[in-house]
């Protein structure tokens, strides 16, 4: 099959196949994502989307934004939902009643994903559906108007875990879904941000090669839920990978690989400060908060680094 | 429009027109305007790969004209430009001015 | 002419499965279910089906896949029982809105709490207004021959809905009795290719499933699904003309028993309605002209048919295997009491709770209820409307 060169130049000559006229906010990180997932396919496309902004705003009524096969059914079963379409598509080819390659991918914000969905996705990953799982992460129930999720970063002030005078935000960190999904054992766990493109859509397309179950997720920034500007999702997407909020990097086979190594590692604060959900851990009381947020990065981060030298030893 | 009754609704809701989301024009979200200065365009790309509104054609490979029909006006293409010499091929104006 | 064997309604239900070979199944164990589908996985693994099997960690994925899978355009299968049910809950709708003709073999379990493995009709009694058809079936003959003509009334295309074949746990899931099968070939005839309605894996003309519907079009959905509700019992009848040339075995929306000159009768679903028949041949042979209907299709529910059939009664006892709490009375009684109002002569009606959690329903239970029927035919005085009987004070 022709591949087409990972290049701004070349890939603008591919249709874009998820079409202008969906409804989501403006600024809103989620459809680059989409566009950059459904432009590293060299192959058609079914997709299923678990119930969230990225599945009310792209098909309404009789408006659908899709150009590729979709389907929504629920909130939490966009894995089990695929993984019926995928083994239908099993069923009839070994009927000789289809004979296209087909890739099958299933959208899911965190809360779809790391929460109500968790069940679902891990069944589908653990049965081996020929399939790629993608949760856009932005860190919320943004649909349903910025609840706590999961997926919340600690310290985040959302409507149901309010900063407050007792409770300052969001006080557990965030669950590490992307390990746990590379624990299941599947041959592909990677993560990635629409800032760094050619990386995302590097590893969607070496996702979709593999056989088997493929898990990445995807930071997403939202600018209602994050309350920062309508023009600052790519740079928001690019600080959590400069700041190693949100690092880069795919688990193969079991072995880690760092796919993007920021030149020099900046500051938590750069990536909290411009946004308004993370406003209160400025204040002087609060001190503790920025300090604990930075020292949880720097833990994490050290030890993906030291898992990542450990795959290249072995 | 006129809207449909009940027998003319297609069973179990299923939408049969591919990509027919571009019939809803989403332009009239906007209140700032990008406004592309095509003297400072490097043809990077990077606000067609990031726009969130596949709001910004394409052809041959190089970028065309902003569809005003779908543009929300968020602004990130202008953010992320890279512009010519310090220079931004895209700037935001507001609408109405 | 098929052959007759001796087995269990589970085995003779995955043997229909088995012949109907779908494309795709998804399976979750529950008793009284399970051997069903353990079954069916044998035939899987054993190359007796083309069928792709999902062994999901939840009914709820098992029915969630089982949209996804229909949606793709094919014939696919489910089975459950009881919490299994009451887990798919949610999915049911979108099955059923989603207008996919899932086929679903429901055993019949009581609901917890307090735990209880046995059969009783909480289960779909929860179910009954999630848009599915209902089939109900008295016996292991029955469950096999509702399930076969299942996949033909689902997929019908003025139809085109999901589908529970309904029998009761252990009663006939576990039960070895005498029936008959078709033959293969009878079977795939019968049920025929099915025929996909905007398959997802086309991918030349790419659709879109479950778009989010506003109030502005959302009344008009479900409109569409109570018109085609309507449209099914024609359906249910066709199918079981059909279904007779094959099988020499006669279906409709209900069966009657000895009821055209009855003057009392009972209303009764699945197995309990054989021990019911016999107390009813015991009274007649006593000069009591006793009766029994027995709703087969029960959603959508005949309305019109059952109201016709019973008016000219002079009492009757409405025998539920589940309550629905808090309501007047249980859930066919309600359904029966609905379909006689629009008669100005009707029969006195009761209703009786019974056999819930898999307690016994003997003949005695029977004799109790018509014994009270006999006594209201005469007097036309009622004691209680509603009860529970074989219930200790």
């Amino acid at each position: 099959m022709a591949t087409t060169p990972l290049t701004l130049r070349e890939l603008s000559k591919k249709e874009v196949l998820l079409t202008a006229g969906h409804r989501m906010c403006s600024g809103c990180g989620a459809p680059p994502v989409v566009k950059m997932v459904l432009l590293a396919s060299e192959y058609p496309v079914v997709a299923a989307n678990a119930t969230g902004c990225l599945e009310v705003c792209t098909c309404i009524s009789e408006y659908t934004a899709w150009k590729i096969p979709w389907i929504h059914s629920a909130f939490e079963n966009a894995a089990a939902t695929i993984a019926g379409v995928e083994t239908m598509y099993r069923s009839l080819k070994k009927q000789g009643k289809i004979d296209k390659e087909i890739k099958f991918i299933a959208f899911g914000g965190d809360g779809g994903t790391y929460d109500i969905g968790f069940q679902s996705l891990s069944g589908a990953m653990e049965r081996g559906h020929d399939m790629l799982y993608i949760c856009y992460d932005n860190g919320a129930y943004m649909n349903t108007g910025i609840q706590r999720s999961s997926a919340t970063p600690f310290g985040a002030d959302t409507t149901t875990c309010p900063a407050g005078s007792v409770v300052p935000g969001k006080l557990q960190k965030r669950k590490d879904i992307t390990k746990i999904m590379a624990a299941h054992g599947i041959p592909y766990a990677a993560q990635a941000s629409p800032s760094h493109w050619q990386d995302l859509m590097k590893k969607v397309k070496k996702a979709l090669e593999i056989k088997g179950p493929k898990f990445m997720n995807i930071i997403a920034p939202c600018n209602r839920g994050w309350r920062s500007a309508t023009d600052d999702a790519i740079l928001l997407s690019r600080l959590a990978v400069e700041t190693c909020y949100f690092p880069l990097y795919e688990v193969e086979n079991g072995a880690t690989k760092i796919t993007v190594t920021p030149r020099e590692k900046k500051p938590l604060v750069d990536f909290l400060k411009p946004q308004g959900r993370f406003k209160h851990m400025f204040a002087p009381e609060n001190e503790w908060m920025l300090k604990q947020a930075q020292e949880d990065v720097d833990k994490e981060w050290e030890k993906l680094q030291r898992e990542a030298k450990a795959s290249e030893v072995s | 429009m006129k809207l449909k009754g009940w027998k003319e609704v297609t069973p179990g809701a299923v939408v049969t027109k591919a990509g027919s989301a571009e019939e809803f024009k989403t332009g009239s979200w906007r209140s700032f305007r990008p406004v592309w200065l095509e003297e400072n365009c490097i043809q990077c790309m990077f606000c067609w790969i990031f726009c969130p509104d596949m709001a910004i054609e394409a052809k041959n490979g190089k970028r065309g004209v902003f569809k005003y029909d779908y543009c929300k006006g968020c602004g990130i293409c202008a953010l992320e430009c890279p512009g010519k010499k310090g220079k931004k091929a895209i700037v935001m104006e507001e609408e109405g001015k | 002419m098929g052959k007759v064997v001796a087995v269990t309604g589970n085995e003779a239900v995955a043997e229909a499965l088995r012949q109907v070979n779908p494309d795709v199944c998804a399976a979750y164990p529950i008793t009284p279910q399970t051997d069903m589908m353990q079954r069916f996985g044998s035939f899987v693994n054993n190359g007796k089906v083309k069928t792709e099997i999902i062994l999901t960690e939840s009914e709820h994925s098992s029915m969630s896949a089982c949209v996804g899978a229909s949606a793709a355009g094919g014939r696919v299968i489910t089975a459950t029982s009881s919490q299994g049910l009451a887990l798919m809950f949610e999915i049911l709708f979108i099955a059923s809105g989603t207008r996919l003709p899932i086929i679903m073999p429901v055993v019949n379990r009581a609901l917890s709490a307090p735990l209880n493995i046995h059969g009783d009709h909480s289960d779909a009694m929860g179910a009954r207004d999630a848009g599915w058809i209902q089939l109900w079936s008295e016996n292991t003959q029955e469950a096999y021959d509702n399930t076969i003509q299942a996949f033909r009334i689902a997929e019908h295309p003025d139809i085109r809905l999901p589908a529970m074949v309904c029998l009761d746990g252990f009663i006939i899931s576990h039960s070895i009795e005498r029936i008959e099968y078709l033959d293969d070939n009878e079977v795939s005839n019968f049920v025929g290719e099915y025929k996909p309605v905007n398959p997802m894996l086309d991918i030349e003309h790419p659709v879109s499933y479950g778009p989010l519907i506003l109030p502005d079009y959302y009344m008009e959905f479900r409109k569409a699904h109570d018109a085609v509700m309507s449209k099914v019992s024609k359906v249910v009848l066709d199918v079981a003309k059909d279904f007779e040339k094959i099988s020499g075995r006669k279906y409709g929306l209900f069966e009657t028993y000895r009821l055209e000159d009855a003057d009392i009768g009972i209303v009764i679903l699945n197995s309990a309605a054989g021990t019911t028949k016999d107390v009813i041949d015991e009274f007649r042979e006593k000069g009591i002209k006793a009766g029994l209907l027995k709703p087969r299709l029960y959603r959508p529910f005949p309305y019109k048919e059952i109201g016709e059939a019973l008016k000219h009664l002079k009492a009757v006892c409405v025998l539920d295997r589940a309550d629905a709490f808090g309501a007047s009375h249980g859930p066919l009684y309600i359904d029966i009491a609905s379909s006689l109002y629009p008669y100005e002569k009707r029969p006195i009606l009761i209703n009786k709770i019974y056999g819930l959690g898999g307690r016994d329903y003997m003949p005695g239970h029977a004799e109790l209820v018509l014994n009270e029927l006999v006594e209201i035919a005469k007097t036309g005085k009622i004691n209680v409307v509603k009860e529970y009987i074989g219930v200790r004070e």
